[in-house]
């Protein structure tokens, strides 16, 4: 039986990341997680690409292994369909614990660049599609009232500390 | 019946086809919809900077009260956004102190819990408007018609932020919603799984896989057409499935609806306007089936 994937060193605990997610994790419960599967049980992606596990996700986050957390693509292949939310016995809210972990991700600079872009999209435009001159005319055509093009709001919130 | 629209950033410039017919729609039903200058909801940098995201949904709220409207949302992704960030605003006070610093400072404002009712277009016509009285708008039953619904993942789920409407497990509005209309709403397996349009620009091959796993299954079933109400579900199951024709041996032909525009065809109203030169998968032999 092949157990590497099972066997973890908990040599590496990265306290200073147990004390980020315990700030940073709200409503979830992580700490609940007792490894029962069901999350892996519910998950449509789980379904397609065998390798993706939340119920490993939520156990590496849970012992402070970060590297091993974030060593691959895994948190960002939660699709956020909360089936897993909704089935959890331990109110685990494992798309919760996801998104701190891409964020923590994130500030370290280590995550999808197709991602990081709509921030820098977003600073640019307002809108994650911009609403071009071709758009304006297929909207007027079709007699769809103006949008504002360019919410200021949104770019200057996308814009904030960059 | 009057609200604040919350269109978001993929309808009016990637599926227009969805708010075109849902203007179509409401108009004919006599509900008005008001633009208040919202903008992005702030979900897709969520996973970036959740600060950030709450801050923009924040800022939107404001707006939606400001208004005094309820907010309608057809990207179910926006309405869970603004929902989400309502309760997250209204529990904890780091996040509210941490979104007040960036607006206070980035854009000379503050949320002071302002929470306006947020609910998705298709809950507003299901709980507000009521499947008996569009049953008795219908100028044109869809009878013969089997359809298929897929009422994605933020449109019930979390539960936590829907209480008291609809299953997150075995939600059924939107399947009354497409029987009111006189279509027939048949059942198969997997119905409340995810698109998979959200890992699309992390790993598409994943995405489509997600996408045609549904493909397969309609086809086996054999219905008329998928019924949904997400941008990023159309963009899935009908633009994908015409990419995916280019690529794969096995060619799918499942008509992509989103609701609005199914209920435009049984309320009369001319196919013209309810968008679907933007589908990708033809409808005409759906039109033509149930004779328009
Ligand atoms: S997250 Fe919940 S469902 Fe998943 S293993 Fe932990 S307790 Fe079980
Ligand atoms: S929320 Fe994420 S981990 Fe949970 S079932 Fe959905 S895709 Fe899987």
């Amino acid at each position: 039986m092949k157990l590497s994937g099972a066997v973890v060193d908990i040599s590496k605990v990265d306290t200073r990341f147990l004390r980020k997610l315990a700030r940073e994790l709200g409503s979830s419960n992580l700490s609940k997680c007792f490894q029962c599967g069901v999350c892996v049980a519910s998950c449509p992606v789980r379904w397609i690409e065998a390798e993706f596990n939340p119920r490993r996700i939520m156990k590496l986050a849970k012992l402070g292994l970060k590297d091993l957390v974030l060593q691959n693509d895994f948190i960002w292949l939660c699709s956020m369909c909360f089936m897993c939310q909704e089935r959890c016995p331990q109110d685990v809210r494992p798309p919760e614990v996801m998104t701190v972990l891409r964020n923590i991700a994130a500030e370290e600079g280590i995550a999808p660049p197709n991602l990081m872009k709509l921030v820098d999209m977003l600073s640019e435009n307002g809108r994650v599609y911009p609403i071009d001159d071709f758009i304006e005319d297929e909207r007027a055509d079709k007699g769809l009232p103006e949008v504002v093009a360019k919410p200021d709001f949104i770019m200057k919130i996308a814009e904030a500390g960059k | 019946m009057k609200y604040a629209v919350f269109l978001g950033c993929t309808i009016p410039s990637r599926q227009i086809n969805y708010e075109q017919s849902s203007r179509a729609v409401a108009k004919s039903l006599g509900i008005e919809l008001v633009d208040v200058g919202f903008g992005c909801c702030g979900f897709p940098i969520e996973p970036i900077d959740q600060v950030k995201a709450i801050s923009m949904a924040a800022m939107n709220l404001k707006k939606g009260e400001e208004a005094r409207l309820d907010v309608v949302a057809l990207c179910p992704a926006c309405g869970e956004m603004l929902m989400k960030a309502a309760d997250i605003l209204g529990k904890d006070e780091t996040t509210v102190k941490n979104v007040n610093n960036l607006l206070s400072k980035h854009v000379g404002s503050e949320y002071r819990g302002e929470n306006p009712r947020v609910i998705h277009f298709a809950r507003m016509l299901y709980e507000d408007f009521g499947t008996d009285k569009i049953k008795n708008l219908v100028k044109h039953p869809l009878t013969g018609l089997k359809i298929a619904t897929h009422p994605g993942c933020h449109y019930v789920r979390p539960s936590s932020l829907n209480e008291g409407f609809d299953d997150p497990e075995f939600p059924h509005s939107l399947d009354e919603l497409v029987e009111a209309t006189g279509a027939e709403s048949v059942d198969y397996i997997n119905k409340n799984y995810c698109c998979g349009g959200s890992i699309l620009a992390v790993r598409e091959g994943v995405a489509k896989a997600m996408a045609r796993k549904k493909l397969e299954v309609l086809t086996e079933v054999g219905v008329d057409a998928l019924v949904l109400i997400c941008p990023f579900c159309g963009i899935m199951y009908d633009r994908y499935q015409k990419l995916m024709n280019t690529e794969l041996e096995r060619k799918f032909n499942i008509p992509i609806l989103y609701y609005p525009q199914l209920l435009g065809i049984a309320l009369g109203i001319d196919p013209e306007e309810l968008g679907f030169d933007v589908n990708s998968i033809s409808v005409s032999g759906l039109l033509e089936k149930v004779g328009v």
